[in-house]
């Protein structure tokens, strides 16, 4: 056997064995394709018969009473913006004092639970699990139970963001912080500094523009958290939306979630100029 | 100009100090001179975060009678009891299923329209632009408004929580693969036209390969989230874990309740944990 004939036998049982496997986990994937399907009564039969009602609840929604599209009559369509307002800015305010609650409990939690800073294990361990924690229970979860201990209204709502925030944040802050360059931090100790010095001087300008840019995408991602809050009678403006929609006042259904995409996608351009410059500026440094 | 800080006046004396002056212009501007714009930008977020305080009726006595009710409520969740364990536990099945198809399907659609909303493969400006506002739109709106519109058309259970994540996940892949198509670098491409290619080989042997990897950890990433998303649909009737949950809160049954919740934490850690060993088995070393 030539020592090319030998590469190319070598090179097909690697790709064999390459393949092999590849078929083995799509195989896998099709059993449980196939169970979940089960499970969840899938049916396309049902979807497709009454797929007319899907496509047919969009042109609903977009017609007022009167027969008219939406479009011939704004002031009909938009009839109740002054309520709506409130209750959107709401929804952004929930969201807003919600993020910042949540990052603030972040950036203190997030030094505890990096071993480059924190040299007590115990420490950095029990922050992180109680970070996981926060993040893994849906906010909704929070919500929930939080509307049943603190009653009804906007509170709950904030609470149950700040805590997944508080979560969510904590380990991206904890990344970027375990990433950083040490010199800095080395020489405040070496010159005596105490820690809350270390982190003031040392960690947290290299940060920073990191965690504000972190912040901002977590508020986006908390404006539409906040938009279906009230769904559980958390605050903003879910409640009137499921009402609306358990109602079937069709316009109203489509003038309120035009205006909760409007608004999120307006937030999305700002939050996304503000954080290229953040980081842009981290850049030039 | 402002004047100098007096600790500068006593170390450098008369032409010295004009000389300094003029060469370092910007370091003897005093810090809120100098950072104005950051100040008034932080007193501003101060400003809004108290007026949002005042008005969401965030009181520090609401809080403490809150935060008493919260510590009886844990109290009562102990131990956990897990007398309908079975029961729970098909739920949870439910809700990976509905996750894992949901998922899936949105990203074998995703697949190709991410193509058409990248600006390096689309097929012309209008289907790039068209595709991107779409996809804007599908994610802007939550997977439970989803959930309540699907319900009206195939009736409440787990199919809508499908359909439901379906469509906002249908938003988040196509923001997500159109820009890792973006992002491949374009040197392959060249090569395969050059050689004489056309716009689809150059796709398939430029583009794709590139983005597979990353296309597949997104999907992975997803799935970790929608076992989260799936838990909470079946609050508004779309299956999964959801409906038990809200219905032991609504009638206060705290320790089944914290048997659920205790069964998807674990279900959530477990998922985590496959998913990062697929993804480790996929990109190999350079994990993302």
């Amino acid at each position: 056997m030539t020592s090319l004939e030998h590469h190319q036998v070598a090179y097909a049982q690697a790709v064999t064995s390459k393949r092999r496997r590849a078929w083995l986990g799509l195989l896998a994937l099709t059993v449980c394709i196939l169970i979940s399907g089960q499970v969840a009564e899938i049916s396309f039969s049902k979807l497709f018969q009454n797929i007319g009602s899907f496509t047919g609840y969009f042109v609903r929604i977009f017609h007022l009473e009167n027969g008219q599209l939406v479009f011939t009559d704004f002031g009909e369509w938009f009839w109740g913006w002054k309520k709506w307002l409130v209750l959107m800015g709401e929804t952004l305010l929930m969201a807003y004092v919600g993020t910042l609650l949540g990052a603030v409990a972040a950036l203190v939690l997030c030094f505890f639970a990096s071993k480059n800073i924190t040299n007590n294990s115990v420490v950095v361990v029990a922050s992180r699990r109680f970070l996981e924690f926060s993040r893994t229970v849906p906010e909704m979860v929070f919500a929930l139970i939080f509307v049943v201990a603190f009653s009804l209204g906007p509170l709950p709502g904030v609470l149950a963001l700040a805590i997944h925030t508080g979560g969510a944040l904590g380990k991206l802050f904890a990344e970027v912080v375990e990433n950083i360059d040490l010199k800095p931090v080395d020489g405040i100790v070496a010159s005596g500094g105490t820690w809350l010095q270390k982190v003031r001087f040392g960690v947290l300008p290299q940060v920073a523009s990191n965690f504000a840019s972190y912040a901002l995408l977590r508020f986006e991602i908390n404006v539409r958290g906040a938009a279906v809050l009230g769904f559980v009678g958390a605050g903003g403006i879910g409640q009137t939306l499921l009402e609306v929609i358990r109602k079937f006042y069709y316009s109203d259904i489509s003038a309120l979630l035009v205006m909760i995409v409007v608004t999120v996608m307006l937030i999305d351009a700002i939050t996304e100029r503000v954080r290229y410059r953040l980081l842009g500026k981290e850049a030039k440094q | 100009m402002s004047v100098l800080p007096s600790a500068h006046d006593r170390s450098v004396g008369g032409e010295r100090q004009v000389l300094l002056l003029s060469r370092y212009p910007t370091l003897f501007v005093p810090f809120y001179e100098k950072h104005w714009k950051a100040l008034s930008g932080l007193a501003l977020a101060a400003l809004l975060f108290l007026y949002g305080v005042l008005t969401l009726g965030v009181s520090p006595s609401k809080i403490f009678f809150g935060l008493g009710e919260l510590a009886l409520m844990v109290m009562r969740m102990f131990p956990p009891d897990a007398k309908q364990f079975n029961i729970y536990l098909y739920a949870i099945a439910e809700t990976l299923a509905i996750a894992l198809l949901g998922t899936l399907s949105a990203a074998v659609v995703a697949f190709p329209l991410g193509f058409l909303a990248a600006r390096n493969t689309t097929i012309n400006r209008v289907v790039h632009f068209f595709a991107r506002r779409s996809f804007d739109t599908l994610r802007g709106i939550d997977i439970l408004i989803w959930a309540l519109i699907w319900i009206n058309v195939v009736g409440l259970g787990p199919f809508a929580g499908v359909l439901a994540l379906f469509m906002s996940d249908l938003g988040i892949f196509g923001k997500l693969f159109s820009e890792a198509i973006e992002a491949a670098d374009q040197k392959p491409v060249e090569g395969v036209l050059s050689t004489g290619g056309t716009h689809a080989t150059s796709v398939r042997f430029g583009i794709l390969p590139q983005v597979m990897p990353i296309l597949l950890s997104q999907v992975l990433y997803a799935f970790e989230s929608n076992t989260r998303s799936a838990s909470i649909i079946g609050i508004v009737g779309a299956g999964g874990v959801g409906l038990i949950l809200s219905e032991q809160i609504r009638t206060m049954e705290l320790q089944q309740l914290s048997c659920v919740i205790l069964m998807i934490l674990v279900t959530v850690a477990l998922i985590d944990f496959f998913c990062s060993k697929i993804r480790f088995a996929i990109i190999g070393k350079q994990a993302l």
